[in-house]
């Protein structure tokens, strides 16, 4: 694929949202394939690699190429540097599919040269466009190497601080799915899956009209405050214990177990989708159990009926934390793009537009390329200044810093309360 | 002086002391406290083991101090056991009544218990106790004996205490490592439920809380039978720990205001008062704001009863407690405790009292001696029925039948 003029808004699915889906690398384009089908039509999606027998294989309508013009055919190598600079000249192109979204999904897997170089650069063009944009990223296994597991880490943060939310599932955790004899093919389509369940429980979150509404604006509630991890689950059953099976396999699903602290949660967003035959006694039953875990966050509840829903009850719950330390592990300074308007209800206006990466010469690109140096980012110098503050996570915890910390729904019943609670002395 | 034979020994191994109780079996099969040992506690926290020598130390001191006093020699104890690592739960177990006059036999009983005990546990786990709680006959409920009643099915619901077999192991390997025999080992809540509760208050539901040095176990009794059980691994530690750290003393010294000047609220009488602490030598060397003080521990203290409130709704358990809540442990006698315990739960609260047993009756009517009472009460129940059925086998029917030894 060449350069095409930029697109008209595709014909996108659903009354009012737009949404376009980015699968970027080889596990990107692998979690579209599972993706596409039923459901989420295929002109959503767009796939991004530098490699073009992958392309050409991949189902989606628009493809990127990277490494076209003068570096056509070079690799990344694996360095998310020449991932970057590779992407330059597209940016452009995927500022012009962004435009007019809603929301932009971006989907990779972190740690190699395109997913952890393309990603943080096109979430930033989408968010620069004015969509919410969520990643829904891999990292990578441990046996993979503490290299592309420090790119992962870097990028990660990077997309932390562009993103409006994360969902990053690592590799390492789907070994407790898996035993000794699940082949590799097996496990990379059990990864893939989750990655895609989460897409579509989010896609199903928006797309489905509502009963007990979740409005866009909820989503972006729950995401935009945070600018962090979230965590997430789907899970779906049919038969008469639908309730019961759905909530154990939403509360042991891989994600939430691991990066799930029930205490710390700042918010919850639960959707429920079901076929015509949804009982109230169900909803209840879902929502208290939800609650129940959830007592301190802000809860969010949605319930839509699908009609191809029929006898099967799909939820999807999305938590997202409290993080303090968020904006410090974040490296690169980012845009304050937390204040545009883009993520409330009203219609948009696209006047907040930040200034673009300057335009690359080849010359200039050779240069990048040549040195193994960070790129200096653009947009730097509008990065506010701000009151640096220390940390208080020295909370000593006196004769029980040795001793098995007695945890309770996350919290550390260690930590005296009083500081837990925040309570000051006057 | 009295039978070997009659002598029971109740042995808890707390996070802050270790305390022995001694009891005999009078004539007449009554329990009467003869002897009482303690020592402070070395090696444990939250409950739990953390080294043994100190440990093995402190349970010989607190052994050696009983056999003095009740002049016996020791040989074997029920030993109490907590930590965070307990769980409980309820398990049914059925059994089809195959005989063609559908008669409920011993047999019957018997089978359809070890139906109720195969759990499906992980393998590292054992069971501490398995208590038994009502008989359904063909979905009549609430039968304590169906032994002689017709039925094609008969089932029963146990309550199964299980924890980590290896952490279990080191409090049953100290106490052996003094050539003490460890007759059984009884969940350290359920011990001080059978020294605090009467008959009645089990039968209309009541809720233990031991609030322990570093742990605090609560049970829930209705209609005669245990309906729930837990274990938090905070306690009395945490709060002198808070202090410690909120007030910025030693830890010694912490314990020592939560001692002297603690209480569970903060009353408005005591806003901006203070309290002056003294050196050794009597001269003044800091001064403590009370305010303080009082919040931090209530908001601990507090924290500790909705965690345990949060458990039993979620356990469906609260609707049981009718008869009220009654607390004991060495926290408990943290002044206005029952005042708050009261805010929480709603319903009357008061300091339990070890009522239902004689001998050295002032010396331990204490809260903290519950634990260790009611090992002593669990002990004799045990010999009761080893004895009854040494000689006939039915006759079986008081009400601490309900306990059996553990499988």
């Amino acid at each position: 694929m060449n350069e095409t003029p930029p697109l008209p808004p595709p014909g996108a699915t659903a009354p009012g949202l737009k949404i376009r889906i980015f699968g970027i690398g080889n596990a990107g384009l692998n979690v579209l394939a599972q993706l596409s089908g039923a459901e989420i039509p295929l002109d959503v999606f767009t796939a991004v690699d530098v490699d073009g027998e992958s392309l050409n294989r991949a189902t989606a309508p628009e493809r990127i190429q990277l490494g076209t013009g003068p570096f056509k055919g070079m690799g990344t190598g694996g360095d998310p540097e020449r991932g970057r600079a590779l992407v330059e000249d597209q940016v452009e192109r995927a500022r012009a599919l962004c435009h007019g979204q809603d929301v932009v999904f971006l989907v990779a897997g972190l740690g190699g040269g395109v997913g952890s170089g393309v990603t943080p650069i096109l979430a930033r063009a989408a968010k620069e466009s004015g969509a919410l944009v969520l990643c829904f990223v891999f990292s990578p296994f441990l046996c993979e190497g503490t290299r592309r597991q420090r790119f992962a880490r870097e990028s990660l943060a990077e997309l932390k601080g562009i993103a409006d939310g994360v969902v990053c599932l690592p590799n390492q955790h789907v070994f407790k799915l898996i035993d000794n004899r699940t082949t590799l093919l097996d496990t990379f389509r059990l990864t893939n899956g989750l990655l895609a369940d989460a897409l579509r429980g989010v896609w199903r979150l928006l797309m489905h009209k509502g009963l007990i509404e979740i409005h866009f604006a909820d989503l972006a509630a729950v995401l935009r405050e945070s600018q962090s991890e979230c965590c997430f689950a789907v899970a779906e059953a049919t038969g008469a214990n639908r309730v019961e099976t759905v909530l154990r396999n939403l509360f042991t699903h891989p994600i939430l177990v691991e990066s799930d602290s029930a205490g710390e949660a700042a918010t919850a967003l639960i959707s429920l989708i079901a076929g015509p035959d949804l009982t109230m006694a169900e909803v209840n039953r879902v929502m208290s159990e939800v609650s129940g875990r959830y007592s301190s966050a802000q809860i969010i509840m949605g319930a839509a009926i699908g009609d191809d829903f029929k006898d099967r009850l799909s939820v999807t719950l999305l938590v997202s934390h409290k993080t303090e330390s968020g904006e410090v592990e974040n490296p690169t300074p980012v845009p304050e793009s937390g204040k545009a308007p883009a993520l409330s209800t009203v219609p948009r206006i696209s006047q907040d537009f930040f200034p673009s990466n300057p335009a690359l010469t080849p010359d200039r690109l050779t240069f990048v390329r040549g040195q193994d140096r960070p790129q200096p980012r653009a947009g730097q110098s509008t990065t506010k200044l701000r009151q640096a503050q220390l940390s208080l996570d020295i909370v000593s915890k006196g004769r029980f810093e040795k001793s098995e910390p007695t945890l309770h729904k996350g919290e550390d019943l260690d930590v005296p309360t009083y500081v837990r609670r925040g309570l000051a002395f006057n | 002086m009295s039978d070997p034979d009659n002598i029971i020994v109740g042995l808890e191994i707390g996070t802050s002391k270790v305390c022995a109780v001694v009891g005999d079996i009078g004539g007449e099969g009554a329990l009467n406290i003869v002897g009482l040992g303690q020592a402070r506690s070395g090696g444990v926290r939250k409950g739990e083991i953390v080294d043994a020598s100190l440990a093995e130390e402190a349970v010989r001191q607190a052994i050696v101090e009983a056999e003095q006093m009740a002049d016996v020699e020791i040989r074997s104890v029920y030993l109490g056991v907590t930590g965070g690592h307990l769980r409980g739960f309820n398990n049914r177990g059925v059994h089809p009544i195959v005989s063609a006059d559908r008669e409920i036999t011993e047999q019957d009983v018997k089978d359809v218990i070890k139906n109720a005990k195969a759990i499906n546990l992980p393998a590292q786990n054992h069971v501490v106790c398995a208590i038994r709680q009502h008989f359904t006959v063909d979905d009549q409920s609430g039968i304590t004996n169906p032994v002689g009643m017709l039925g094609a099915r008969v089932e029963v619901d146990v309550h199964v205490v299980h924890g980590n077999l290896n952490r279990l192991q080191n409090a049953i390997r100290t106490v052996k490592g003094l050539q003490v025999e460890v007759e059984d080992i009884v969940f350290n809540g359920l011990a001080s439920a059978l020294a605090l509760l009467s008959n009645e208050q089990k039968e209309l539901g009541s809720l233990i809380i031991d609030i322990g040095g570093g742990t605090t176990e609560y049970v829930v009794y209705a209609n005669g039978i245990i309906k729930h059980t837990g274990v938090l691994a905070v306690g009395g530690d945490h709060v002198s720990n808070d202090l410690a750290y909120g007030l910025k003393l030693r830890l010694s010294r912490a314990e020592q205001v939560k001692i002297e000047h603690g209480a569970s609220l903060l009353e408005d009488s005591a806003r901006g008062l203070t309290v002056t602490l003294n050196t050794e030598l009597a001269t003044p060397s800091k001064t403590l704001n009370l305010e303080h003080l009082r919040m931090i521990m209530s908001v601990r203290l507090e924290e500790i009863f909705q965690l345990i409130l949060q458990d039993l709704e979620q356990a469906d358990a609260l609707k049981y407690v009718r008869a009220g809540v009654f607390l004991c442990g060495g926290c408990a006698r943290t002044p206005l405790l029952a005042q708050l315990a009261e805010r929480v739960f709603q319903v009357p609260v008061s300091i339990g009292k070890t009522n239902s047993i004689s001998g050295l009756k002032s010396a331990l009517d204490q809260p903290e001696f519950a634990t260790a009472i009611g090992l002593v009460k669990f002990g004799s129940f045990q010999q009761r029925r080893r004895s009854a059925r040494a000689s006939i086998k039915q006759g079986l029917k008081d009400t601490f039948g309900q306990f059996f030894k553990r499988g």
